[in-house]
């Protein structure tokens, strides 16, 4: 796979952390690039713990929301555990509106998360 | 009632994906030189950036010959604004309400919602195929997050 553009992997143990790229993810063709490295992660069968740290995101557009339901759904399809972490209270209203808070499994930060994987 | 508007403008935009942005970016940096900022410019951000393309992708199917037109109204208090495409229209009742349970991780109709949830009112002409929604500094959507 080639280097992602749009994210940035870490690992902390046995979970692979997301970061994001992009404060702002509005741009068409960022938003498609953002869904197809999401959806790499899953490909294989060699991750089973994703943690998408949401820390630099100052803005999202409904289709950036689109590919991180995509994201979910190929994940669980995968049986990978997936849990959102560190989102500004304005993102965190966006899930709230959209009731993407019922979706996903949402931390306050990367230690809370990588305590329940 | 009739409004002291500090700004406004009118524009059209071509059906490119992208091409809305500058007039996103202005409309926003006008507002913030009004004294907006924080959560209220964030709800105009995410109105302008989903309504806009709302247009451009359903409205005109992202045909660069049709055109967006945009008008603005703002002042240190309130926000107006137009977008009119060239689509045949839009029916409320034919999207899907994103927000029910059974439609939760179902794709299209979290852009409605959001414009909802950031404008005190939303209004669309006969034809559905232009919107209308204003707000006010301060305006908070009624969030059910409950379970």
């Amino acid at each position: 796979m080639s280097t992602p553009q749009r994210i940035t992997l870490t690992n902390s143990g046995d979970v692979t952390v997301v970061t994001f790229n992009d404060s702002k993810i509005i741009d068409d063709q960022s938003i498609q690039e953002l869904g197809q490295e999401l959806a790499a992660l899953v490909e294989g069968d060699d991750r089973d713990k994703i943690v998408l740290n949401f820390a630099a995101v100052e803005f999202l557009s409904s289709a950036a929301l689109g590919k991180l339901i995509s994201f979910e759904k190929k994940s669980r399809s995968k049986k990978v555990k997936l849990i959102l972490t560190n989102i500004r209270p304005e993102i965190y209203e966006v899930f709230a509106i959209t009731k993407l808070t019922k979706l996903f499994t949402i931390k306050d930060d990367e230690a809370d998360a990588l305590a329940i994987l | 009632m009739s409004a002291e508007w500090d700004w406004t403008a009118e524009t059209e935009i071509p059906s490119k994906l992208g091409a809305h942005l500058p007039f996103l970016e202005e409309v926003l940096s006008r507002m913030e030189s009004l004294g907006w900022g924080g959560r209220d410019l964030f709800g105009v951000q995410m109105t302008l950036e989903e309504t806009l393309t709302n247009a451009i992708r359903h409205g005109n199917h992202s045909d660069a010959s049709k055109l967006v037109r945009a008008a603005c109204k703002v002042n240190g208090e309130r926000f107006w604004l137009s977008v009119e495409d060239e689509g045949e229209g839009f029916c409320r009742d034919d999207v899907a309400d994103c927000t029910a349970d059974e439609n939760v991780g179902a794709f299209g109709g979290r852009g409605m919602a959001l414009i909802d949830a950031y404008m005190a009112d939303v209004s669309f002409n006969d034809r559905g195929n232009r919107i209308t929604v204003t707000t006010h500094r301060g305006y908070r959507p009624p969030v059910d997050d409950a379970d």
